[in-house]
């Protein structure tokens, strides 16, 4: 079998097994959604409406059909994408999803990009000099990023940065007059900017991303600084870097050829699952900065009890999770050539 | 008789533990000649891996040395780092005992081979290299077509024929070979030991040849070096050391063979000795079933007892040892002695 078709068999076989996955989740999302008793109208309008009304608009919802039936219909509608309109603004999920979504890209690739290029330096220096003084600080403040919850974190910066130094921003995603005359192309308010060559806003929009991004950056770099320095010193101990050694390669060349790009296997590997934390500390840091994304409406759903709004965003948040970690399997089926087997 | 290629004079080697210095390496001296395979051979921990990694240099963080490694009239343990790194490879090469971990899985054996060739001799065009790195590959029987692919793609034995490749690809005047077949069966073991015999025929490599294993040793090498508990204690030809070996841990040893004669297994009571407090005087006597009195209190003399071979026991200088002392040593005194 030739590299090539052994890698593509590799990646059909990765998509063919993401079908009973998505549907374990689906199972899930909705089982509970149904464990708390009542319905979303019951939730939303109990006690404001008369009951009789209330089974009226649930029947009229479909609500009063049995479990199974309500099940089939919500698998249904999900492999259509079709995730219902929410109970109290009346938006399809869809448009949610488009609306705010875009702001939710930003921030979690902004810290995604915060948390890969400083956490990966410091994740290797650590690993090179292990129990050392570097190493020391590295660790507390890695430790310290990943267990400060973003809101605690989010607020510390927006006391010190926006409050008392004045230096960005405090919260939202841009400043009125942006937000005014901007025009909307992408849903992605950066690229909507960029592609009117309004700079300033541009400019505005990069500086009111800097806190949210680094707070949440900070809780997803702290595990990768530790998973970079553990893998970097069991690659440096590696039986093939003594080999490598008594070939006379040099020591930066053993560290930046030989361990660190073993190291970095486990890391994309664990990229993956870093998704899931990127998106609830999004949830979390959105809420912090008056972030205008899918996480701060999330919450706004889940006050007011709408369950259609919760469960169409969480079973949207888990896809993304699921496709993100595809991506991830396929990214590290090219790097190792022994995950292809 | 030829200028030996590298010598060690008193070597040294020692870990920092923490109930006090481990003494893997406890005054060897020991010469290779150019084109002559030398067998160390031992029990586990008895310091012949580390023996090995102090000839080329490549002791770990914390070791400490003293004495000398004399390769081409200097002494490499006193190298600067940057200098010895040079050497490594073009000079002193490696085998290690395990060949399934010791590629680098993320690079293709092109990529190892390429990379060496390139520190080494940079003044090598790609083009070079690569032909250098397949007539390197035939001769070790890895056919060029799969020269491109991963470290995975190789059994055990094919893996340790591309390390000794990518050893010998820089035609070194040394090899140390640590433990080569081990990690291998039978008859992959006989594959790479007839290579490495051929070796000294093809190149005129000296080749210091470590294994526990004896058969290895009458098949291969010119001398034998006997090491226990880090100290070499016997060392000449392989074929009489083999045959008629003249220290009793040698002898020992060699009785705890096994073959398809063996009719019982035989073996040494007790275990090699702790490193950091090893027994006072000769090692080997707690063990030792000729141990006579004297070789519990003092050292015995290395004694040539024909030429090129040196043992380092009481039995071969009997006319030294005091009066009385002669006498078998008791085990009870033993005992006694050791909580002492």
């Amino acid at each position: 079998m030739s590299r090539a078709g052994s890698l593509r068999g590799y990646v059909l076989v990765r998509i063919a097994l993401m079908i009973p996955m998505v549907w374990v989740l689906l199972t899930v999302v909705f089982l509970m959604m149904r464990v708390a008793p009542g319905s979303p109208v019951s939730a939303t309008l109990g006690g404001k409406l008369p009951p009789a009304e209330i089974a009226e608009r649930e029947a009229a919802l479909g609500f009063d059909r049995p479990l199974i039936v309500q099940y089939f219909d919500y698998l249904w509608d999900a492999v259509r994408f079709q995730f219902g309109t929410t109970v109290t603004d009346g938006q399809t999920i869809g448009s949610l999803i488009v609306e705010n979504g875009g702001a939710t890209l930003t921030l979690t690739v902004a810290a995604l990009v915060v948390a890969l290029v400083f956490g990966l330096p410091l994740g290797l220096i650590a690993g090179r000099y292990r129990e050392t003084i570097p190493d020391a600080f590295i660790r507390v403040f890695a430790i310290l990023g990943y267990a400060a919850p973003p809101f605690f974190v989010g607020l510390l910066a927006q006391l010190l940065f926006a409050k008392n130094l004045d230096w960005l921003p405090a919260s939202k995603m841009a400043s009125p007059i942006t937000q005014a005359t901007a025009e909307v192309h992408t849903h992605i308010l950066l690229i909507d900017l960029a592609i009117d060559g309004n700079w300033d806003g541009v400019w505005d929009v990069i500086q009111h991303l800097i806190l949210p991004a680094t707070t949440l950056g900070l809780l997803v770099m702290g595990v990768f600084i530790r998973l970079v320095r553990v893998n970097v010193g069991q690659a440096l101990g590696g039986d093939y870097v003594e080999a490598a050694r008594a070939r006379g390669v040099s020591e930066r060349r053993v560290v930046s050829r030989h361990a660190f790009r073993n190291a970095l296997v486990p890391v994309v590997t664990v990229m993956g699952l870093q998704a899931a934390l990127l998106l609830g500390g999004a949830v979390l840091t959105e809420q912090t900065f008056s972030w205008p994304g899918l996480g701060t409406r999330l919450l706004q759903y889940l006050n007011s009890r709408d369950y259609i709004g919760v469960q169409g965003l969480i079973t949207f948040f888990a896809l993304i999770v699921v496709f993100i970690s595809l991506i991830i399997d396929i990214v590290n089926a090219l790097i190792d050539p022994r995950v292809r087997y | 008789m030829a200028d030996p290629v590298l010598s060690l004079r008193d070597l040294r080697i020692w870990y920092g533990a923490e109930r006090g210095a481990v003494r893997a390496v406890d005054g060897v001296s020991l010469d290779l000649l150019p084109g002559e395979t030398v067998g160390l051979v031992g029990e586990s921990g008895c310091g012949k891996s580390t023996l090995g990694r102090g000839v080329i240099g490549l002791l770990p963080a914390g070791a400490g040395h003293a004495g000398e490694v004399n390769y081409k009239g200097q002494n490499i343990l006193e190298l600067k780092p940057k200098r010895l790194r040079a050497m490594r490879g073009p000079e002193l090469g490696m085998i290690f005992q395990e060949p399934m971990t010791r590629l680098n899985p993320l690079m293709k054996i092109s990529d190892h081979f390429e990379e060496v060739l390139k520190i080494h001799e940079p003044k090598l065009s790609r083009k070079e290299a690569r032909n250098r790195a397949m007539e390197a590959l035939r001769g070790m029987g890895i056919p060029p077509t799969r020269y491109k692919q991963y470290p995975h793609e190789f059994s055990g034995g094919m893996r340790q024929r591309i390390m000794i490749a990518l050893a010998l690809v820089l035609r070194p005047a040394v090899v140390v070979a640590d433990e080569p077949t081990t990690a291998l069966d039978v008859l992959v073991e006989a594959q790479i030991i007839r290579i490495l015999a051929d070796l000294r025929r093809n190149f005129d490599t000296a080749l210091l040849l470590i294994t526990h294993n004896l058969g290895i040793v009458a098949e291969a090498c010119d001398r034998v070096a006997v090491m226990y508990a880090g100290r070499v204690v016997e060392q000449g030809p392989a074929y009489d050391i083999t045959t008629k070996p003249s220290h009793p841990y040698s002898r020992e040893l060699l009785r705890s063979t096994i073959s398809l004669s063996t009719t019982e297994l035989h073996s040494i009571p007790g275990a090699p000795p702790d490193l950091v407090s090893p027994p006072p005087a000769c090692r080997f006597h707690p063990r030792c079933p000729d141990a006579m009195q004297i070789c519990a209190q003092q050292w015995p003399t290395t004694v040539a007892t024909s030429p090129g071979r040196r043992s380092e026991c009481w039995l071969h200088s009997k006319d030294q040892i005091p009066k009385g002392l002669d006498a078998p040593l008791e085990r009870e005194a033993l005992a006694a002695a050791e909580e002492a």
